[in-house]
């Protein structure tokens, strides 16, 4: 019998720790998929975050570091300035990402550090049970706004990927949804271009992925998903909001 | 003339010391007394086909250290007091995952931003733990520049011997003045074996992970006591140096920049016949209780001299029986005790 | 033998340049040096300083709290190390930034026109040197040529053209210097 559907090599059989109806299961094994894809397992690095995919080691069957909290920008330049021939990527939650390590990211990033970010906003933080994260929206509901940010209060969501798009460092950033099955093989698409571009040597790459957070929402998966198209696309646009990546080829051939 | 002696300042000794043992990374951040560190690997380093990273800040310049130290590259990084408090997390996490790495602190007058004079002031935040979590971590402080650039060439060994973060804790003195250097060839004071824990990619291997965080029930009493192993064994690794102790009346404990000026005054006094003698731990954790105890406790009295309010003291203290016989002579802030004070200061206990 | 000298000034005026050659001098002599600076936020104008030891012994103790010798070439530094000068210490005062007197009745005071003579030599910028070379003729600590020699090594290959007035500059103030040696 044919086998039409196997576990990525790049993924360990075993099961994550992640809650039903999380968007973190699926990013992985769209990593693990495009990793298998370019064959490139048996050199890449993780880096896992501190929050709910800080155990990612657990799940990738490739080499993976756990980085203090919002630092693996800083973890995987290191990493990619010592061994330039290695695939090294982050994968960092909202509050890893865009609230203490906001330095760290935009930095690497402006260094155009030749890495690969996957950036997961669930617009909470889900380990710490669902606290307010900087993507969280106005008047969304959390254990730290219990009557819904403030933005008075609490400011506005940060809209990271554009705020990437605007240094020079940075050659490809796009955000992305896990709302229907299009938009997962869209996602899987640009996490294979972002990994791409790594390759070949074109500079920093960005994916930012809408993850639906079902438990700490408070909804049931399908409501998470119709949340994330209905409340979050209309605040962070889906789309690319940078791409110089024919550019940077051109660049490096010429 | 020796043709091999270098006039260089304590900083650049520093860096040029970890070029020659190997180091291959370095990132840091600007900050006075030490940016002739960052600023000799930023030419120098390129030179060796290293990396030199000027990171967006300590943080970033710690786990920077952390990220090359775990692909098996000799990486470093230095501070001065301010910065070496926000590195404090990159250390802790460096201890936790076992990833060696050395952090060079040229202390500065604090707390706060303090002034840049060379200090004493970080004593109990480097040999007491500094960040968070049960964790030991070899500290090194030399008390001249040929000795500096030795115990930096060690403070590798040291660190990939034990896989540890090890910190060589000078000061502004120090790293600002120059003295002259005959580099000697390094050579490794340790055996050290392959690193066969490194992430480089799992080829042809099963995939590994550093990491921390160990939730499962007892995983991470159970790292704990085997961190506590490797502290044991850490604990052997004590230097001192003694100066005239053996039939010393007043002993005076000194480390660093004051080891020496002590030294100094010790002749003045030997010179008048007081019968001073020097104790000068250069690991400051390990520290030398042993050597401590057996000339503190012949002595009639012991005079701790350090450039803060009294840390060491402390240390001093546990190790002399009669801690009735201490005392204690401290400038902080930046001032700093001369000879001719230090003599003063023997003169009027041991009358 | 051990010679403890500080040089002190403003910022801009080679007080730390002065006292690195001499260091490399003394190397070249096979003797120990330490060479400890001020140090601050100011890159020009400001206290500027250094201590030199120079031993046949090793130097313990890199700071000099009763300097023997104070090279004072401004205002600035002068007024600051004045008092910590040892009992009965030299002075070397450049005459033409410092107007005032001493107020150490006890001191031996050596004074030179040192900017002046820079500016006649056609660069101010080697007062410096003058002062160097003054001590050196008045002290007798290190040889005029271990200097001369360490003008070379010290200097970049930027401001090689500019070793030839430094060396007349330290030639000019030696002269001063050991014509002075006697005295006092």
């Amino acid at each position: 019998m044919k086998p039409v559907y196997l576990k990525p090599e790049s993924l360990k059989d075993v099961v994550t720790s992640y809650c039903p109806g999380c968007g973190h299961g699926l990013v992985h094994r769209l990593i693990a998929e495009v990793i298998d894809e370019l064959k490139v397992r048996e050199k890449t690095i993780g880096i896992a975050p501190v929050g709910c995919a800080v155990y990612a080691y657990d799940y990738f069957n490739f080499d993976v570091a756990e980085a203090p909290h919002g630092r693996p920008p800083a973890v995987a330049t290191a990493i990619k300035r010592c061994l330039p021939d290695r695939i090294v990527f982050t994968y960092q939650g909202d509050g890893d990402l865009a609230s203490i390590g906001t330095n760290e990211i935009i930095h690497a990033a402006n260094r155009g550090e030749n890495i690969t970010v996957i950036f997961i906003n669930n617009a909470n933080y889900g380990m710490t049970g669902g606290q307010m994260a900087p993507t969280t929206l106005p008047g969304m509901r959390t254990t730290t706004t219990q009557k819904g940010r403030d933005s008075k209060l609490h400011g506005f969501p940060l809209r990271v990927s554009e705020l990437l798009a605007t240094l020079e460092g940075t050659v490809y950033i796009e955000r992305v949804s896990l709302i229907d099955p299009a938009n997962v093989i869209k996602t899987k698409k640009a996490i294979k271009k972002a990994f791409s571009n790594q390759l070949t040597g074109t500079g920093f790459s960005f994916v930012e992925v809408l993850s639906p957070c079902p438990v700490n929402w408070g909804l049931k998966p399908l409501e998470a998903l119709k949340f994330v198209k209905d409340q979050m696309i209309p605040y962070f646009k889906l789309g690319i909001l940078k791409d110089k990546t024919e550019e940077m080829k051109k660049e490096k051939g010429a | 003339m020796n043709k091999n002696k270098r006039l260089i300042s304590g900083n650049e000794a520093i860096a040029e010391a970890a070029i020659m043992a190997g180091c291959r990374f370095y990132a840091g951040y600007p900050i006075t007394p030490q940016n002739q560190i960052p600023e000799y690997m930023s030419w120098r380093m390129p030179e060796v086909n290293g990396v030199f990273l000027q990171a967006e800040s300590e943080l970033a310049a710690i786990n920077m250290v952390f990220g090359a130290s775990l692909t098996g590259t000799r990486a470093m990084t230095s501070s001065s007091s301010p910065g070496i408090s926000l590195k404090q997390e990159g250390i802790s996490y460096m201890a936790g995952c076992e990833l060696p790495g050395v952090i060079v602190n040229i202390q500065r007058g604090g707390p706060g931003l303090g002034n840049i004079q060379g200090s004493q002031a970080d004593y109990f935040q480097a040999t007491k733990g500094g960040g968070h979590g049960d964790y030991r971590m070899p500290v090194l402080a030399p008390s001249t520049i040929p000795e500096a650039a030795e115990l930096m060439m060690a403070a590798f060994d040291y660190a990939d011997f034990y896989r540890t973060p090890v910190l060589l804790l000078s000061d502004g003195i120090l790293g600002q003045m120059m003295e002259a250097v005959e580099f000697k060839e390094y050579k490794p004071i340790k055996k050290l074996v392959k690193k066969d824990w490194i992430l480089d990619g799992a080829r042809n291997r099963v995939p590994r992970s550093i990491f921390s965080l160990m939730t499962a029930p007892g995983a991470l009493e159970k790292h704990n006591w085997k961190l506590l192993e490797k502290f044991s064994k850490m604990e052997k690794e004590v230097l001192s140096e003694t100066y005239l102790a053996e039939d010393a009346e007043i002993l005076v404990c000194a480390y660093g920049i004051m080891g020496r000026i002590g030294k100094a005054a010790i002749q003045m006094a030997r010179k008048e016949g007081i019968k001073a003698g020097l104790f000068r731990p250069i690991t400051l954790w390990p520290f030398d209780s042993k050597t401590a105890s057996l000339y503190g406790s012949k002595a009639k009295k012991v005079l701790v001299v350090e450039q803060n309010l009294g840390q060491m003291v402390e240390d001093i203290k546990l190790a002399v029986e009669d801690s009735k016989k201490v005392f204690f002579h401290g400038r902080p802030g930046g001032g700093v005790a001369s000879k001719e004070d230090l003599f003063e200061k023997i003169k009027e206990l041991i009358k | 033998m051990e010679a403890n000298l500080i040089i002190c000034g403003s910022g801009g005026q080679g007080v730390l340049l002065a006292g690195t050659v001499l260091c490399h001098a003394a190397i070249k002599e096979n003797k120990n040096v330490t060479w400890l600076p001020s140090y601050g936020a100011e890159k020009r104008g400001g206290l500027s300083y250094c201590a030199v030891v120079i031993s046949t012994e090793p130097i313990l103790s890199p700071l000099i709290s009763r300097p023997p010798v104070i090279i004072a070439l401004d205002n600035i530094g002068f007024d600051f190390y004045e008092h910590t000068l040892a009992d009965k210490g030299l002075i070397i005062l450049n005459t033409t930034l410092i107007g005032r007197e001493t107020k150490r009745k006890d001191a031996e005071v050596l004074k030179v026109p040192i900017t002046q003579i820079a500016r006649d030599l056609g660069n101010v910028r080697i007062a410096n040197m003058v002062a160097l070379g003054v001590y050196l003729g008045k002290s007798g600590v290190i040889m005029l040529e271990s200097v001369i020699a360490a003008l070379d090594s010290v200097a970049s290959s930027k401001y090689k053209d500019l070793i030839l007035i430094n060396r007349q500059a330290l030639e000019k103030g030696f002269e001063i210097g050991v014509q002075n040696k006697k005295r006092g």
